[in-house]
This record gives C-alpha cells, structure tokens and sequence, in this order.
C-alpha cells in the first residue's frame, strides 16, 4: 500500500496510543494531531485535548496542567530541538544560557507534563546529528529522575522521520524498535548522535494497511483540516478544501 | 449611567501602565490586546517587567523591539506556524533583556497564590530541569507532609502583576467584563494591582445581570479601566471572532529580521512615526 511519510508516522503514533483515553495534543502538532484523531475513530472513549477548536476546557490555559497533575492524561508528544541518549529534551537552545547562540522559544510546559504524564511520545521528523545529540545544551525536561524524586511519567517512545525507539528508564537508553521503509539502518546509526541498544535483527516500520489508510484519508483528514488548515492543505488537499468552503475563509 | 471605568481611548488606558511595571499578558489565544501594545510602543513605555501567561508571540516581540521591555518571564515567546520571534531573539543573543524563563504551569502557580494572597505556592515536576537552577527566586523543599524523609518538592513565589492587560469581547457600562471560558484572565485580574481592558464593545446589558453571563465575568471590582477597541487583537486572531492577518505577520516577519526594517513596521502598522524603535 503507498502512503505518505506523514501518513505512516501518524498510523505508527496512532499505535503508540493504544489503550489511552485522554490524550493532549499541542496547537503546532499536526501530525500526532492527527494520530489522536485516528485513534479516537477507532476507540471513540478517547478524547483528545489541547488548543483544538471546539476543545472541552473551561477552566483557563491551567486546565491542561490541572488535568495531567489529576493523573487524567495517558499521553502527550514532546518535540525538542535537541534531545538526547537518556531522553533529556532541550527546548531553550544551542550554547551557553542564557545568552544562547540559538534561542528557541522556550520550554513551554514540558518541565511539568514530561514528569506527569504517562506515556509520553518524542516526536521530532528531523533525525540528524544537530537534533539526536550526546548531550543536551540545556534540559528543558530530563528523561529521568533521582531515586526519591516524585514522578509518574516520562519518556515512551521516540519516532523520526528514520526511525522508532522506545525508551527503557531503568537503563536510561533508547532501543531501536524499527525502522522506516526507506531509510536504513546505516543511516539511522550515521544520523543518530548517541548510543543506542538495537536487536540483531531491526523490524521494519509496518506501513498502515487500507482501512487505516481509509481512516486517515476521511474522517481524520476531515477534522485535521478544521484544527491544523495549514498541514491539512498540503497532506490532504481534498479535505482542506471542504473545510475552506465550510469556514468560508482560506485557511491560515 | 457609565462608570468612570470606561475611558475614551486606548492611550488613555494604557497611562495606567508606567515605565517599570509588571505587566501580565495572555497567550495569543486568550484575547491579547494589541490596541493597547501600539498604545504603550507610542507612549514610548520603558522597562517593563512582561510575565506572559504563560507565553507570548507577536506582543512580547514588539514590545522587545520598541525598547519597552527589561525582562520578560516566560514559557516561550513565538509567533506560532509563522516561526520564531525575531526580535525576542535578537535581544537573547544581545543580552539586552533579561530572562526569567518558566514553564506554563509555574507562572499559572504564581498568579494563582498572589490571587489568594499567600507568598509561594508549591509544583509537582520541574525538578531535574536546568530552569530550576537558572531561577534563583524558585526554590525546593522537602515536602513537609510526607511520611518518609524527603520528597522534594518546588516552590513558586507568588506573582503579583502591577497591571494585568488584555483583550475581552464585551464590557458593560459598569466595566464588569465578560471573559467567557478564558479563565487564565479571571486568575490574571484577580492576581493583578490594576486590570487593564480592551473590548470589542461596550454593552447596555448589565453582565452580571443573568448567571448565562455572570459567570464568565470579571466584576468590575477588579477592573481599573477599560477602553472599547473594536478589531483590537489584530492582526492576532481574536477567539472564533476573526482570524489572524496573515499576510500582516508574515510582513513583520520578514521585515523584524533587522531593527531597520522592525522601525518600518511599527511606523507603517501601528502610527508610530519616527520616534519608536530601540535603536536610539
């Protein structure tokens, strides 16, 4: 089955998802956007929230926090400008702080959410040397914590445009779980800047098969134009066209 | 009757900010009051403390490229799928501001003890994180409930804003302001000395008149001033009221790259004339 590298990083995040309920989705994240949405078509108690349009909060931007701190959110995605071997995420950025060479916009609310949340899924397409370092120039949010420290969540996974890793705590090391059709394993280690743990035979991401493929090019596709227009009109143009009609305004 | 609340114009409003204050504002989402930005950048306001709630975009980088901020305390500053804040860069790199970077729920922590008028209040999380060592006013203690010996747990001492200043639907002649589901700005007015408003409009209706409005409504009690400014998010998007002027911020964009083409913008965009970039 042809499908897209956005099409099978959000079947692939979809299946991360498995047997979560309440998962939370960031504004400028549209492809695990778009894998809440897919799994919700497939188990409709899963909510998905966040800055979405018609979102369930009414208690303010705290609600989201609130909510994670409650032990009501199973997931949640993290990007990172840099991240690195034992998960560390760096969302300041590059050199010296505070006055960096680089400077991202800033940690947003990954301190708190990284420790809180369960299941949380590192998602950064870029896999290269500059991203996947040894070591993180700043920790936003550390993969792991002192004995004694409280925490209940972290690290899960993390997907690439190359690759999937799950992230093993007890070791505070990534396992390389599969890679992409199309990239190699030679490129994954070229383009990785820490060590990693790997079987002696690595999988192959599976791509999504029709039904999912269905899903995605339908009703998701549908509600990822109303919320990411933007995404929706290069991805699926079809549905970003429905939804610009709908709206009556052209997205972004 | 109309209360003395209600004042005639945004640069009216915005004298109640002066040069140094603490001034809180919302996320790009929650109603930013850009009316009143072009006002302060006009007024030519000078060291202000911006605590973001709990981030900013296009208002905390305009108010940096005018001069008018000396720190600013965050979770992030971006202009969203339009990238990076140029001039919230620029001055990181030239040390010009200083940084007091957070963490959302850290500065919801904070507003919400000065709104209970207690001195700190405490977060899970966070530890493990280089902000915890880059903030010397956060500090860790151990958890004094718990049942065994440790349990760290971080400390947030209470902001209290001199001002707190954003953008709101509808005021009523009282100067009682609806604010619907965006209860970050309830937490904000309550936390704040003086709130500062700008609304769509200003309504005959008394908003705390019915429990349909009342409850989405700050009374007037926490209010200092508001000032009607219809169209006065833009070019933000305002709610599901109208959407962000795309071509506008991708003009900023590629104009605030350089402090030259920044003057362009502020005198192009917000009447600023010659006299309101920071290069001086």
């Amino acid at each position: 089955m042809d499908c897209s590298r956005e099409e099978l990083l959000i079947a692939t995040i979809a299946r991360l998802l498995e047997g979560c309920r309440h998962v939370a989705v960031g504004e400028l994240s549209p492809i695990p956007g778009a894998a809440a949405f897919l799994a919700r078509q497939r188990d409709d108690r899963v909510t998905v929230l966040g800055r979405l349009k018609n979102n369930m909060f009414t208690n303010g931007g705290v609600e989201l926090f609130d909510c994670a701190a409650q032990g009501r959110i199973d997931a949640f995605f993290i990007g990172g400008g840099q991240i690195d071997g034992e998960a560390n995420i760096n969302l300041i950025g590059t050199g010296d702080y505070p006055r960096t060479e680089v400077r991202w916009p800033g940690c947003f609310g990954t301190a708190f959410l990284y420790a809180m949340v369960p299941r949380v899924i590192l998602f950064r397409q870029e896999h290269s040397r500059r991203v996947l370092v040894p070591r993180v120039d700043f920790i936003s949010a550390p993969g792991t914590s002192a004995p004694g420290v409280y925490r209940r969540g972290g690290p899960y996974a993390l997907i690439t445009n190359m690759a999937l890793f799950a992230f093993d705590t007890a070791r505070r090391r990534f396992r390389l779980e599969s890679v992409h059709p199309g990239a190699s394993l030679e490129a994954v280690l070229d383009n990785t800047g820490f060590d990693f743990d790997r079987p002696d035979e690595v999988a192959q991401t599976p791509a999504p098969d029709a039904e999912t493929l269905s899903l995605m090019r339908g009703p998701v596709a549908r509600e990822i134009a109303r919320t990411y227009p933007r995404f929706a009109a290069s991805l699926f143009p079809d549905a970003a066209e429905d939804a610009k009609r709908l709206t009556g305004h052209l997205p972004g | 009757m109309t209360s003395n609340r209600i004042v005639d114009s945004v640069d009216a409003l915005v004298a109640g900010v002066r040069d140094r204050a603490m001034v809180a504002v919302p996320r790009d989402t929650s109603g930013v009051s850009m009316a009143a930005t072009a006002a302060l950048i006009r007024r030519r306001a000078r060291g202000l403390h911006l605590v973001c709630v709990p981030t900013s975009g296009l208002q905390a980088d305009l108010l940096i490229g005018a001069g008018c901020v000396a720190t600013i305390e965050t979770s992030a500053v971006t202009l969203g799928e339009f990238g990076l804040a140029p001039r919230f860069t620029a001055a990181v790199k030239a040390g010009t501001i200083e940084l007091k970077d957070a963490t959302c729920p850290a500065i919801h922590a904070g507003l919400q003890a000065a709104q209970k008028g207690i001195p700190f209040m405490p977060l899970r999380g966070v530890l493990g994180s280089d902000l915890v060592s880059h903030r010397d006013d956060w500090k860790v203690i151990d958890n004094p409930f718990a049942e065994t010996a440790g349990d760290p747990i971080l400390l947030l001492p209470a902001i209290r804003p001199d001002v707190a200043l954003f953008h709101a639907p509808r005021a009523d002649r009282h100067g009682n302001v609806w604010i619907g589901r965006q209860r970050e700005l309830m937490t904000m007015a309550h936390a704040a000395r003086e709130t500062l408003v700008t609304v769509e409009a200003i309504v005959d209706d008394d908003l705390l008149a019915s429990d349909e409005t009342a409850a989405g409504t700050i009374p007037s009690l926490y209010v200092s001033a508001v000032a009607e400014a219809e169209f006065g998010a833009r070019p933000l998007a305002f709610w599901d009221a109208y959407p962000a002027e795309a071509v506008q911020i991708s003009e900023y964009v590629r104009l605030a790259r350089s402090q030259d083409g920044f003057a362009r913008y502020v005198a192009r965009y917000l009447g600023g004339g010659e006299a309101t970039t920071a290069a001086e």
